[in-house]
């Protein structure tokens, strides 16, 4: 199969539990070397999406092609080539961290592997740490962990499910540099989170809720795409203000930040008629370019109206 | 802090609500007590009777006949078998297909008339003394009276007390009625059956539990090598088990070992197998680790109850008999017993062979069919 320059090409994926559709029609395409963001609220079918695509889950319907491979036919070569780390960890806590490493580089059948392992442990800085295990460490490092052995059988795709969940900011600055030094050196990464910073250091975005595609492609798309207006709003007494806002027609979304209010909406004349009572004295109004995350709210309560 | 109704409620409250919903839990507080009764109260009984004998007469007489039906109205003995040679009636002692062997001997009423006290001889399989204790006293009891009916006229004479021939009782196999000799060799088979299926139902719910099934599944791993992978080891842990209590029987019970160890052990590799695939099928079917113990426990429970390891298998209804044979356990105790204490060879272990070996192809079966190469 033609890979066409996409590491993952796919078309139409479904997957229902029951008669719940959890990933609904599909589609993504992933270039080599990208790092592919994938965002959404809890429950949307990020995680059976990642697990469609390593063979984990049986699509209902879709086609297309994961490295090269029919990724509905060829999941057992697709395998061979994927890293996948879980979102709960899920290597073996009474192993110690060679242990676990030693283990996954058989099941890859990775050559010379005691210098695999050793290279491995090295690069993470987990060289001394070896003997430990990986029952006691601590969040950040059993993310490190789960990250070097999903990278012992150099894949060349990575699936990453919300990979900093519970991990301090330094440490997830880390590993985002790693990423993006291994994305720099040719692998793919689709990585699923709910952070926003993180969000805006991939290459590419896809927006999933109620398991329907909203929106796709760079960050700057994304905002641009969305047609969200935000006002930010200073003054005094900002929870009554936003108490007579919420309602008024064009007003979505009234977010405290700090002392300051967010206010969106899609309808800009709308939300700027509701508005204009309100932009008098103890209130300044300015208009600021909306954040990602009002984005994907809004994204989200629209989803909402149109599939639930 | 004083104690608080509400607060004592609330607890009461929520393990009410998690109880109804770990269906199997509750299956096994109302199971259990209902398996116990049935098992207890129907099944068991350490008095058996209609015990499988086998005649081999070699004397067509009214009195050979007359005890045959005694022996028969004692409700100890069924006659199944009547033989022509006594090696026919041995073969079937060695194989437990009968309990008892009754042999009258060539000219068995002429020396009766003459009042020469011929001998009556009555071979037991004592494996288990207590599966032959009470049909041995009931014998004993009826011989004196036995051809009462039939001494009539000038033959009142031979009515005298003691009996008007000998009693010979051989209680092959086990002849001092030594327990251990019985339970030793058993224990094997329901040590085995214990640590295999609750170690194996432990080995893949324990990866779906913590997460890391999700990740094996993830690697190109088949589950063929998962399944054959995380039995070998145990086949090891099940040979230790059966070398420290061979160990044990040797030295400190002195059980008889007559037959042939290896036999024993080419029959052992078939029984752990079979029952790790029991705890491999379990594990495939319970959605953690405390429903694949539960599940063991469902399984055990009964084996070690219908095998005739506790109680003596010919005591049970032919019910309860028939889900015994089911049973590996069952088969294995009677290849264990019937090699160590009997001495029994490939010949006579093969009935107890097949059913073993069927069970385990059932059961892997079930197993690999039930294990799910995807999380779906």
């Amino acid at each position: 199969m033609n890979s066409n320059g996409f590491a993952i090409d796919v078309r139409d994926v479904t997957k229902k539990f029951g008669s719940r559709t959890v990933v609904n029609h599909i589609a993504m395409q992933v270039r080599h070397g990208e790092i592919y963001g994938f965002l959404g609220p809890n429950g949307s079918g990020k995680t059976t999406f990642l697990r469609m695509l390593c063979g984990l889950l049986r699509p209902d319907a879709g086609s297309g092609q994961c490295l090269g491979l029919d990724f509905r036919t060829q999941s057992g070569e697709i395998k061979k080539r994927v890293g996948y780390m879980t979102q709960r960890f899920s290597f073996y806590e009474d192993l110690s961290l060679e242990e676990n490493l030693d283990f996954i580089a058989r099941i890859y059948s990775v050559p010379d592997r005691k210098s695999a392992v050793d290279k491995s442990l090295e690069r993470l800085g987990m060289t001394e740490r070896r003997k430990q295990l990986a029952g006691q460490l601590s969040g950040g490092w059993k993310q490190r962990l789960a990250l070097s052995a999903c990278l012992i059988h150099e894949p060349q795709l990575l699936l990453l499910d919300e990979p900093t969940a519970g991990v301090d900011p330094k440490a997830r600055r880390d590993f985002w540099d790693e990423i993006h030094r291994l994305a720099a050196a040719g692998l793919t990464v689709l990585i699923t989170t709910h952070y926003m910073d993180e969000a805006e250091r991939c290459h590419r975005l896809a927006y999933i809720a109620y398991g329907n595609l909203l929106a796709g492609g760079t960050v700057p798309d994304v905002l641009k795409n969305a047609k969200l207006t935000t006002w930010e709003v200073t003054g005094n007494d900002l929870p009554a203000l936003a108490e007579k806002l919420r309602g008024k027609p064009g007003i979505e979304q009234i977010v405290a930040f700090g002392s300051t209010l967010h206010v969106s909406g899609r309808d800009e004349t709308a939300l700027r008629e509701s508005a204009t009572p309100f932009m008098t004295g103890a209130w300044r109004w300015q208009p600021i370019p909306s954040g990602l995350e009002d984005v994907f709210i809004s994204l989200m309560e629209t989803a909402k109206d149109n599939f639930s | 802090m004083r104690f608080n109704w509400q607060r004592f409620w609330a607890i009461v409250a929520k393990e009410f609500i998690q109880m109804r919903r770990d269906r199997l839990t509750f299956g096994m507080m109302v199971g259990i007590p209902m398996l116990q009764l049935i098992l207890f109260g129907y099944a068991i009984n350490s008095d058996p009777k209609h015990l499988p004998t086998a005649v081999h007469s070699a004397d067509n007489s009214i009195f050979s006949r007359t005890l045959v039906w005694a022996l028969r109205n004692s409700s100890y003995f069924d006659i199944t078998r009547e033989v022509q040679t006594e090696a026919e009636g041995q073969q079937l002692l060695a194989r437990g297909q009968v309990q008892f062997l009754v042999e009258i001997p060539v000219d068995f009423s002429r020396n009766l008339l003459r009042g020469d006290k011929p001998d009556l001889l009555l071979e037991a399989d004592a494996t288990d003394p207590t599966a032959v204790g009470f049909a041995i006293s009931a014998v004993n009891s009826l011989a004196a009276t036995a051809l009462n009916r039939d001494l009539t006229g000038p033959l009142m004479k031979l009515r005298a007390s003691p009996a008007p021939f000998n009693l010979v009782i051989h209680q092959h196999y086990n002849p001092e009625n030594i327990t251990q000799y019985n339970i030793v060799p058993g224990l094997m088979g329901v040590m085995l059956t214990m640590t295999m299926i609750i170690i194996t139902g432990l080995a893949i719910t324990r990866e779906r539990e913590r997460g890391t099934m999700e990740n094996l599944l993830s690697t190109p791993v088949h589950p063929g090598e998962v399944i054959i992978g995380k039995i070998v080891p145990y086949i090891a842990v099940g040979y230790i088990q059966v070398f420290l209590i061979l160990l044990a029987a040797k030295f400190l019970f002195d059980v008889p070992m007559i037959g042939s160890l290896t036999l024993l052990l080419i029959m052992t590799f078939l029984f752990i197998v079979a029952n790790l695939a029991v705890g491999i099928t379990f594990s495939t079917i319970a959605r953690n680790q405390l429903q694949a113990v539960q599940m063991a426990f469902f399984f055990f429970l009964p084996s070690l109850l219908l095998s005739g390891y506790m109680f003596p298998f010919r005591g049970m209804p032919v019910w309860a008999q028939d889900i015994g044979e089911c049973l590996p356990l069952t088969h294995y105790l009677r290849v264990v017993r019937g090699i160590l204490l009997k001495g029994n060879g490939a010949a006579q272990i093969a009935p107890d062979l097949w059913p073993i070996a069927l069970f385990l192809i059932i059961m892997l079966a079930i197993g690999i069919k039930r294990y799910r190469q995807t999380l779906d």
